[in-house]
């Protein structure tokens, strides 16, 4: 038996309609490094058609059906998931150490990552692992200026693969599309798909070491121009997805962090895409990564050293529409450390009330 | 559940994550705890007085959160700090609202 990890970490595969996600899944199942995989096919349609074209029935595959994995379906995936994990202990299955869940076209890819925090048993058993976007290079950008669902799998994805790269007229429609995705979620690694790559482990290799390194290039995440969108008839979305980091070289007060990050996910979390950084908090010598997407933030992890050597933090966020420079200003309001060491504090005589 | 407070318990909030390997938090040592949840009063008071709202420590498990005019609520931790603070108060806890930065622009260099 295949050792069990603590958290089965479950990967998400989206995309949007015809982008490329089940040839994707077909051919990376075909991959041996994928054998002690789950899957779980989901699907917007009365009958189900994906879990054919894939190949591989067994009981480790999973089709959710009629109804959209982010909504209709969503108790049905924590079922499935508790399903698969009390199957896996009682050896019903074969041992799996991962899941991987393509999504429908049109799925919003945040409530899958929820319901995994949220389900009180799942939560113990699972983690959330990357999300994996697919974008067909020849649609692509007509689809992300038009549809909103197509933009958010992009903006959440921890990598991009642009499909059907081969079928395009030129580099550049290629470049233009590249550049779109670069502006909205500058540090997702972008991978053009051929024949035989990306490999499984490009893509769902360790996501959590993956995680935690990804701010170390210093430069191209920034954009602070948000793109004005249009729909299908020319009329201007409300929509501006546009990315911008915070850079600090003060140490950041991790209490002031905490009671501003919730606040603004609590008003704003459904147009904070993501939020990711390394941050140095005042009393830590090591840095602390920070992973967040909308109203879900992973538990806060501590790196073993500074990227680059360099002690400062960097807070990357994608958002939908918010002001960047209002929310630095926020930022450097609610956050920084020495802010509330000026205040007098009460810690010795915290107000206990013993109501 | 809570039987006392109805909250359904153990929903882990990030800013009070399971010490597990790798994982930043201030929730192991019990001194440590108790500290981390002082500041977290203090701070989130500093906020909260702009609502005219204040939070205090319950029995080192969960937060009160109270008005002046004495309607109060039980929360377990941050995560449902400000959806409470909205339907007590009945206004809206924006941290990007301008007026509320310049405030606290105010206290933190005042």
């Amino acid at each position: 038996m295949a050792e069990m990890p603590a958290f089965t970490p479950v990967h998400l595969l989206t995309g949007f309609l015809g982008s490329g996600k089940t040839t994707l899944l077909k051919r990376l199942l075909a991959d041996p490094a994928l054998a002690d995989t789950a899957v779980l096919i989901n699907e917007f349609g009365e009958i189900g058609l994906d879990h054919h074209l894939v190949e591989r029935i067994d009981d480790t595959m999973v089709l959710l059906q009629s109804g959209c994995v982010c909504c209709t379906v969503r108790g049905e995936l924590a079922d499935a998931l508790r399903d698969l994990h009390s199957k896996r202990d009682r050896g019903l299955v074969p041992s799996f150490t991962r899941v991987i869940i393509e999504s429908t076209g049109l799925a919003d890819p945040f409530p899958v990552l929820s319901t995994l925090k949220s389900d009180p048993v799942l939560r113990h058993h699972f983690r959330a692992g990357t999300v994996v976007t697919t974008v067909d290079a020849v649609n692509g950008l007509a689809q992300l200026d038009t549809y909103v669902e197509s933009t958010r799998q992009a903006a959440i994805a921890d990598r991009i693969v642009i499909t059907k790269a081969d079928l395009c007229k030129g580099d550049a429609g290629l470049t233009r599309l590249l550049s779109r995705l670069t502006e909205f979620n500058p540090d997702a690694r972008r991978i053009i798909a051929g024949s035989n790559s990306p490999d499984a482990d490009a893509l769902f290799g360790d996501d959590a070491a993956q995680r935690a390194t990804k701010l170390q290039s210093p430069s191209g995440f920034y954009c602070d121009t948000p793109t004005l969108r249009v729909t299908a008839e020319g009329v201007a979305l409300h929509t501006a997805i546009s990315s911008f980091v915070i850079t600090v070289d003060r140490p950041i007060d991790w209490t002031g962090f905490g009671i501003w990050l919730t606040m603004l996910l609590n008003r704003h979390g459904e147009r904070v895409l993501r939020v990711k950084g390394i941050l140095d908090l005042a009393g830590e010598d090591r840095p602390v990564a920070v992973h967040g997407v909308q109203h879900l933030v992973h538990p806060p992890v501590h790196l073993d050293a500074w990227p680059s050597g360099e002690r400062i933090s960097r807070l990357v966020f994608i958002v939908d529409g918010l002001d960047a420079n209002l929310l630095k200003r926020s930022f450097n309001a609610f956050a920084l450390a020495g802010n509330s060491d000026a205040r007098p504090q009460p810690e010795a005589a915290a107000q206990i009330r013993n109501a | 559940m809570c039987s006392l407070c109805g909250v359904i318990g153990g929903n882990e909030h990030w800013t009070d994550a399971v010490a597990r390997p790798g994982v930043f938090t201030r929730n192991v040592e019990r001194l440590d705890r108790r500290r981390e949840r002082a500041r977290r009063v203090s701070a989130a008071n500093s906020v909260l007085s702009a609502f005219g709202m204040s939070l205090s420590d319950w029995q080192g498990s969960a937060f009160v959160l109270a008005t002046r005019t004495g309607k109060s609520e039980m929360i377990e931790d941050l995560g449902h700090l400000w959806p409470a603070a909205e339907r007590l108060s009945g206004r809206l806890c924006d941290p990007l609202d301008p007026q509320l930065i310049a405030r606290m622009e105010e206290t933190d260099h005042g």
